[in-house]
């Protein structure tokens, strides 16, 4: 029996991979992403600090700053269609000392070159009447009214989801074991079965540089995952600052970061700590105190508020600074790796660059006339929430606000989840103060023999 | 007729509103949960009961049993419906199965209750697998939908609900591999603190709980001992007690919350800072019996009777009551001046460490013995409630 073909295979549905196999299937291609996990954005995409940045403090004239300016771009101008949330609220870079404060000008300065024109100086005084709540030792800062706040789930669900709907195929648990180009066609042997492909596109995030050098025997850089750990306070502490708090950035880092988060919490995070672990994204409670720490000092009035999660997510960082993007003309295949820290911000406009890369490799489109866009549920703090609207079937997860509809909804479609993590991605489940207290027994009892993955055991149904 | 709102249908609620339904007024209970009856609804064992019904019930017999005699005095009980905003003077906002709604009752009785503090409150490390609950979501699990999320779990903690946790493990065939409790000595008192030994389940003391390890399930919890670190294999853990009130519908106001009960601030009769409002049962405070809850509950409601007649002494008359280590709170916060029998004729005091001497009673000027501690924080301390003549005082302990 003939192989399934597909023009493009997409190895890796993490917010890259999902953008990616968008954009080439409303190019008209025949796409199939390769998820290893259970799920999808279970990788390097399932833990950041969920901000559209605009790139005002990335490398003049670097690949990183035309993909973070272009995905925030076309984010604006998609995400109304796609019923994704935004909140414009703004960024303040803060100088909490002289040195940081003599880097303010330069700073400015690269992110006026950059084309973010509407970043302007602040003194200490101004900043202050707008965060009445920052702490008095602030030096100076600018603001960078295009950074905005979004949700970090919905925005990959719903690319993935639009490619799905016109087309394209997902396929979970298949990790690519191993491929041969024959001239034409690459030939995948994956954990889902073996499968043909024109082109394959490589956005293995954190497992990066080891496809490479499966499928092509060579690798250009070396994953070095970089861990950052985030306190998440409770929604109490969400009106201590309006605006996303950027410290001054580092060659390394863009340093911790406090603001608010689309589903109305207080962030805090990350931490950037180098491991050799790909897995693993251990929580530190030093490390965390140290982290709640350095938060009460910016924002002094965190004190009197709880924490309500903590998590840990690992970026794909590489030896160099700059995303590893590259074309390999004589295999058909382009590896997209090393998107450190940006990938949510320039998923998109990462996207198109590989668009007219694969052109240059011979690929080409025929974009589809009228394609089904989706539209996404809204569980962000943005906007009207399901629970306001009759016939909800009542809140299963009551700090949330996520209703039994919700949930249900969430469980069927091309994009339902396999895991439980998948399902809070989609629907907030448990996400909140109580962390499940609550609502636990009724989501295993609402998702009994519907997760692929359940919430206990197969053999754990007791006998009544 | 008089419309009270009472918010949360557990045993505080619910006697509350049996007490107001008796006494001719229109009451409506407001309950999140699909079923009445609050924590111990998810509880199968023994004993509940005793004090309300002369007999000795499961936590769902006597749930069901607590919603009866409410809806039976007359009480609306409205099930699946969440409160999302309270205001000043009473007027509250629901969510209800048919979209939002808003109240606006003469009196509302805030007993939302409490509930175990989260892995995130406790700062415990390591990976974020399945199998880490909360005793409530265990006994949800195992009473409620007959399901046994791990065979082998941990116990973290060893107040009375620690206990609880290890029964509801028994009854489910679950053997926890141990019992941790970060202090020197069992918190529950005699004889739960032989329940482990009895079930063969080594107890450690002094042990610390640093970090959970496995990716899809858990596969070991790592312990800081005093002999060293330790990694015990299993597939869960229970994070029991450490009780938080649940306050999150208070937090933006309008009544005031007290930083050392975690719950609103009240005078001895349970009224909250915004007099529209009461407050009882374990939203006050944290955990306490059932029994004590139906108490305070019923104590409360007479309160509310008497404010209705227009008999309660004036509010934010009298003296507000604070304190500081090593106590942790006191409780009521406001003594008004008035000779109505109070809803709390003992003044309830906690400690936030081990700690012995005499309580003072102090303002500027004067200084009142109270009487004599030698206690621990997870003890309960009661003393007469005073009748302080100055409008602020301090409540102290003078260590030897």
């Amino acid at each position: 029996m003939a192989l399934e073909r597909y023009d493009i295979a997409v190895i890796g549905a993490g917010v890259i991979g999902c953008a990616i196999a968008r954009a080439f299937t409303l190019d008209g291609a025949k796409v199939v992403v390769l998820e290893k996990a259970a799920d999808v954005l279970d990788g390097a995409s399932k833990g950041n600090s969920a901000i559209l940045h605009t790139g005002f403090d990335a490398p003049e004239g670097s690949l990183e700053q035309r993909c973070v300016a272009e995905g925030h771009a076309e984010y604006l101008s998609i995400r109304e269609g796609l019923g994704l949330p935004l909140d414009p609220c703004g960024a303040l870079v803060l100088a909490w000392n002289a040195e940081e404060e003599a880097r303010l000008p330069a700073l400015l300065a690269q992110g006026h070159a950059n084309g973010v024109r509407d970043a302007t100086p602040l003194t200490a005084a101004q900043i202050r009447s707008e965060e009445p709540n920052l702490s008095p030792r602030l030096r100076a800062g600018f603001r960078v009214p295009g950074e905005s706040l979004i949700d970090p789930w919905s925005a990959p669900h719903a690319y993935l989801l639009q490619a799905l709907l016109n087309g394209a195929t997902l396929l979970r648990n298949a990790e690519v074991t191993g491929g041969q180009h024959d001239g034409t066609d690459w030939h995948l042997d994956t954990a889902a079965g073996p499968l043909r492909a024109g082109l394959v596109i490589n956005a293995a995030g954190l497992w990066g540089d080891l496809l490479d050098e499966r499928l092509l025997g060579q690798r250009d850089f070396t994953i070095r995952p970089r861990k950052g750990q985030f306190v998440v306070y409770d929604k109490s502490a969400a009106a201590l600052a309006r605006h996303i708090l950027l410290p001054v950035p580092t060659e390394k880092t863009k340093g911790i970061v406090l603001c608010r988060t689309a589903f109305g919490n207080l962030l805090v995070g990350p931490t950037a700590e180098d491991q050799e672990d790909r897995v693993t994204a251990a929580l530190v409670p030093d490390t965390l105190a140290a982290l709640r720490a350095k938060g009460e000092e910016i924002l002094p009035r965190l004190r009197d508020h709880e924490v309500t999660s903590l998590y840990a997510g690992l970026r794909p960082a590489t030896q160099y600074k700059e995303y590893r993007i590259k074309a390999h003309p004589d295999r058909a295949m382009i590896t997209v790796g090393g998107i450190r820290s940006t990938g949510l911000s320039s998923a998109l406009g990462t996207a198109k660059h590989v668009r007219a890369l694969a052109e240059t490799l011979g690929h080409r489109a025929a974009p589809l006339a009228d394609p089904v866009t989706p539209r996404l549920p809204n569980i962000s703090a943005t906007a009207p929430r399901d629970c306001h609207a009759p016939g909800h079937d009542g809140l299963i997860c009551p700090c949330e606000e996520v209703t039994r509809r919700e949930v249900e909804a969430a469980l069927t479609g091309p994009l339902a989840p396999n895991t439980l993590a998948g399902l809070k991605r989609r629907t907030r489940v448990t996400m909140g103060r109580c962390q499940g207290f609550y609502c636990s027994a009724a989501l295993a009892r609402l998702t009994e023999g519907r997760l692929a993955q359940p919430m206990t055991g197969p053999t754990d149904r007791m006998e009544d | 007729m008089t419309r009270i709102a009472i918010i949360g249908a557990g045993p505080t609620g619910l006697s509350a509103a049996a007490t107001l339904a008796s006494a001719g007024h229109a009451v409506t209970v407001i309950e999140r949960e699909p079923e009445p009856g609050g924590i111990p609804r998810h509880c199968g064992h023994s004993p509940y009961g005793m004090r309300e019904y002369r007999r000795l019930l499961s936590g769902r017999a006597y749930a069901r049993r607590l919603a009866a005699t409410a809806a039976t005095a007359g009480a609306q009980i409205r099930l699946s419906t969440h409160v999302t905003a309270l205001h000043p003077g009473g007027r509250i906002d629901l969510l209800t199965p048919d979209g939002p709604e808003t109240l606006t009752p003469d009196r509302v009785l805030l007993a939302m209750g409490c509930r175990e503090s989260s892995r995130a409150a406790r700062m415990i490390g390591g990976t974020k697998p399945g199998g880490v609950l909360n005793t409530g979501a265990l006994q949800g699990l195992v009473y409620l939908d007959h399901l046994t999320p791990f065979r082998r779990p941990v116990i973290l903690g060893t107040e009375m609900v620690a206990f609880s946790a290890l029964l509801t493990c028994r009854h489910a065939g679950i053997r926890p591999v141990a019992m941790v409790e970060p202090g020197p000595r069992p918190i529950a008192r005699f004889p739960a603190a032989l329940l482990p030994k009895a079930l063969g389940v080594p107890l450690l003391t002094r042990t610390q709980v640093t970090a959970i390890e496995g990716e899809d399930r858990v596969r070991a919890i790592h312990l800081a001992t005093p002999k060293g670190a330790r990694r015990i294999e299993a597939d869960g853990l229970i994070l029991t007690g450490l009780f938080r009130p649940e306050t999150q519908l208070l937090r933006p106001g309008p009544v005031l919350l007290d930083p050392g009960t975690g719950g609103p601030q009240i005078d001895q009769y349970g009224r909250c800072s915004d007099p529209a409002y009461f407050a009882a049962g374990n939203l006050l405070r944290g955990v306490e019996t059932a029994g004590h809850c139906w108490a305070e509950g019923r104590a409360v409601a007479q309160a509310v009777l008497a404010d209705l007649e227009g008999h309660l002494p004036a509010p934010e008359t009298g003296c507000a009551l604070t304190t500081g280590a090593p106590l942790r709170y006191v409780l009521p916060q406001r003594i008004v001046t008035g000779d109505l029998p109070p809803a709390f004729p003992q003044l309830y005091l906690r400690l936030a460490e081990p700690a012995r001497g005499t309580l003072l009673l102090t303002a500027p000027e004067t200084q009142a013995a109270l009487g004599q501690i030698d206690s621990r924080p997870e003890r309960r301390l009661s003393l007469p409630l005073p009748a302080p003549s100055v409008a602020a005082a301090e409540v102290t302990l003078r260590q030897p």
